[in-house]
């Protein structure tokens, strides 16, 4: 836990982990803790946020982050409802500032927003009174998704600090290595980057992380291994040839995990596409982490919630 | 319209001139430039301490009229060139429909006749509708007052039309101007792609987009001995080109524009995605930005032009993926230009007027640029002391769109003069 029993986030909105400091992150995380053993109790319900209203605008088709948020809001007992883009004048033709000037009209005290388009959530933080989060934005950020991840990584590996991440897959389009590479770079680990040259993007470097075009390479004397999923439509882009030969190169085998080290744990963002950047019985085996992920991702978006909404880190009711 | 300008520094670079005199103006035209002019019954304006150049001419704007008058029209847009210190403005064929034919060509120049402040000198069509497939009329057009074709902001993507175009245009005399864009290569990119666009998530625009097509374009026109002018040249690779190539007598010119030399692709991530950074060419990265700043000074690139491109506003406050290109330029463009490259000691005086008289005037072969005696009494007045702060709500365009709201800048066009006539007078 951290110190100061009243630290507090310095930012009203989490639009990204670039902004935060090491010390947030923590706070972040310290505070899921507390949140991860709510979710255990037969009755999982605390009134933290109670009179709170919580905006779920999905703007990007998405199950399991908005499931995610939508339970951590239930869980702290705040009213929330959801948006999509189907359901909404979005489809017809209301720019997302009108979207969000009405919501506001409606006097919600936060609105998490997942756009396609990067940068959405920093136009709606110039305009909005409440507080936004970053629910994935383009290919920018998803900040909650690093937060679950290291999370994890520390609720397995007792630490950030002194790890060797390797993340494999479709870097320039991936929103989760970004914000996976802000916060471990914040946090003192190593981050080493895979995945075909196609889809690297330039500037890498200039980020502070090791950078290899081949999976074995990567993969080599890691902790922590976290695949990303492969969108078949990046095929037609011509990154790549075939999913066949995908797998074949880049494809998360046994054989391959053990080029890691012996503890390694295995992440994935989800959702897989088994058979392409993991083969069956790897994302099933035993190092295999990918569901803890989604269990802590609760407490993790619980924990944002309040803190963005004013907690301190000694405030919580027990 | 008679005038005596008394007493300014007057900065000449078509008569190699640059010292204190007098400019003497009768019936619309320069009558006599000396020290000391004696005259009674004229009015006189003292500019003492200012500076007296030729009508600064921007060779790149949209005026978006016919067709979206939304954004801009002739009044608001010829005010808001004279507001910058411009006394003739060429502008591009990409308004709805195209400047594509002898009547839309007419139709700008009559308009603009009645409702601008300033020269308008129209662009036309490479191509029919700037489709890239078939010719346009040049030859009409360039009876009707066309300067230049161009089919901007659609580049010439087949080689053979660019082949075409350039000898064609060969009968008339005129510049090719191409905006370098090998679409293949850009294709959903809305930021240069590097370091910044990396950490923002958005989709780049690689320097090689434009410099693949720069290169094209040049060995192009030394196959035909057409001239061709690079719009909006943004990537040091580019320059570096267009440099080789005017060794080799390749008939090149090019142009840069004030945002390209004074600002980099760090702009979008300082400014959370303001929409405001976003242009075609994208803002690149500090290498090309300081080439830029030696093609200025070293004559590589003959003017500086602004790109001046309004939007409606709502249209450019959305999502930075879905944002138009484009920002305006006309109010800022010499202010920034006396500031950054003056004050900051890139060039001097005389070549940055240069840059935005003789350069732009030999490209498009206007008779202007100058204050040569039975020249146009075209006149730009500048105060090099002047501090300004940019206030994009005082600006005469329609639009508002500009990033450098707030930016304070030293030095500023006060006077223009079209042809005798006072069109801006911002004296204090």
């Amino acid at each position: 836990m951290t110190p100061e029993a009243d630290f507090r986030l310095r930012h009203r909105h989490l639009l990204g982990i670039e902004p935060l400091d090491a010390d947030e992150i923590r706070l972040i995380l310290d505070t899921a803790e507390s949140f991860l053993e709510i979710s255990r109790r037969p009755i999982k319900k605390v009134p933290t946020l109670r009179g709170r209203t919580i905006v779920n605008l999905f703007m990007e088709p998405s199950t399991r982050t908005r499931s995610s948020f939508e339970i951590a809001e239930k869980r702290l007992s705040a009213d929330s409802l959801s948006f999509s883009p189907s359901s909404s004048s979005v489809s017809k033709g209301e720019t997302l500032l009108d979207t969000a000037r009405n919501l506001e009209a409606m006097a919600p005290d936060m609105i998490i927003i997942r756009h396609a388009s990067a940068g959405a959530p920093h136009l709606l933080a110039r305009i909005c009174r409440s507080n936004i989060v970053n629910a994935g934005d383009g290919a920018h950020e998803h900040p909650t998704q690093a937060l679950l991840d290291a999370f994890t990584m520390r609720q397995k590996k007792g630490r950030i600090g002194g790890l060797r991440v390797a993340i494999v897959g479709d870097i320039t389009n991936s929103r989760v290595v970004r914000s996976n590479l802000f916060l471990l770079k914040k946090l003192g680990a190593t981050v080493v980057i895979g995945g075909p040259p196609t889809l690297l993007p330039v500037g890498l470097d200039r980020l502070g992380v090791e950078v290899k075009p081949r999976i074995e390479q990567a993969l080599e004397g890691c902790d922590v291994v976290m695949m990303l999923r492969i969108q078949r439509e990046r095929m037609s882009h011509g990154a790549f040839p075939s999913l066949r030969e995908y797998f074949n190169l880049y494809g998360l085998t046994e054989e391959r995990v053990r080029l890691a080290k012996k503890d390694v744990i295995l992440m994935h963002p989800g959702p897989m596409n088994r058979g392409v950047e993991i083969a069956n019985e790897v994302a099933d085996g035993p190092y295999s982490v990918i569901l803890d992920q989604v269990t802590n991702g609760v407490a993790v978006r619980m924990a944002v919630l309040y803190l963005l909404s004013g907690g301190a880190a000694g405030e919580l009711a027990a | 319209m008679n005038w005596l300008l008394r007493g300014g520094r007057v900065v000449d670079p078509a008569g190699d001139l640059d010292r204190v005199q007098d400019v003497l103006i009768r019936d619309g035209k320069i009558a006599r430039v000396a020290p000391g002019i004696p005259v009674d019954n004229v009015p006189v304006l003292d500019l003492a301490g200012k500076v007296v150049a030729p009508g600064f001419i921007d060779m790149h704007v949209h005026l978006r009229e016919p067709g979206r008058e939304d954004e801009e029209t002739m009044e608001t847009g010829g005010a808001a060139a004279a507001a910058g210190g411009f006394t003739s403005i060429a502008v591009m064929p990409n308004t709805d429909p195209w400047n594509d034919s002898q009547s839309v060509t007419e139709y700008i120049v009559s308009q603009a006749r009645q409702r601008s402040v300033v020269n308008v000198f129209p662009i036309g069509c490479v191509s029919k509708q700037g489709k890239g497939e078939e010719l346009a009329e040049i030859g009409d057009m360039v009876k009707s007052g066309i300067v230049a074709v161009s089919d901007d902001g659609h580049p010439v993507a087949s080689s053979h039309l660019m082949r075409m175009v350039l000898e064609y245009t060969k009968i008339f005399d005129i510049p090719v101007i191409d905006h370098c864009e090998d679409r293949s290569l850009s294709e959903g990119g809305v930021m240069h792609e590097g370091y910044h666009a990396t950490v923002l998530g958005l989709k780049g625009v690689p320097a090689a987009s434009e410099e693949i097509q720069v290169a094209r374009d040049l060995i192009l026109a030394e196959m035909t001995g057409g001239r061709i002018h690079i719009a909006h040249l943004s990537a040091r690779g580019s320059l570096e080109l267009v440099r080789r190539a005017r060794a080799r007598g390749v008939r090149v010119t090019a142009e840069a524009t004030p945002h390209h030399f004074s600002l980099t692709d760090a702009a979008v991530s300082e400014s959370a995605y303001d929409t405001n950074t976003k242009m075609n060419p994208p803002l690149r990265e500090e290498a090309d930005r300081r080439a830029i700043l030696a093609g200025l000074a070293d004559g590589t690139l003959d003017a500086i032009a602004s790109d001046h491109a309004p939007h409606n506003a709502i249209e450019k406050s959305v999502e930075f993926d879905h944002a138009p290109f484009g920002i305006l330029g006309l109010e800022t463009s010499v202010s920034i230009s006396l500031d950054r490259l003056v004050g900051g000691g890139v060039l001097n005086l005389k070549r940055l007027v240069a840059l935005y008289t003789t350069g732009p005037a030999g490209i498009l072969g206007l008779k202007r640029g100058t204050l040569a005696p039975g020249a146009a009494a075209d006149v730009t007045v500048l105060d090099l002391d002047r501090n300004v702060e940019v206030d994009v709500s005082s600006f005469r365009s329609r639009s508002r769109i500009a990033p450098y709201h707030g930016l304070k800048l030293s030095g500023a066009p006060i006077l223009t003069l079209v042809g005798g006539r006072i069109v801006f007078d911002g004296r204090a």
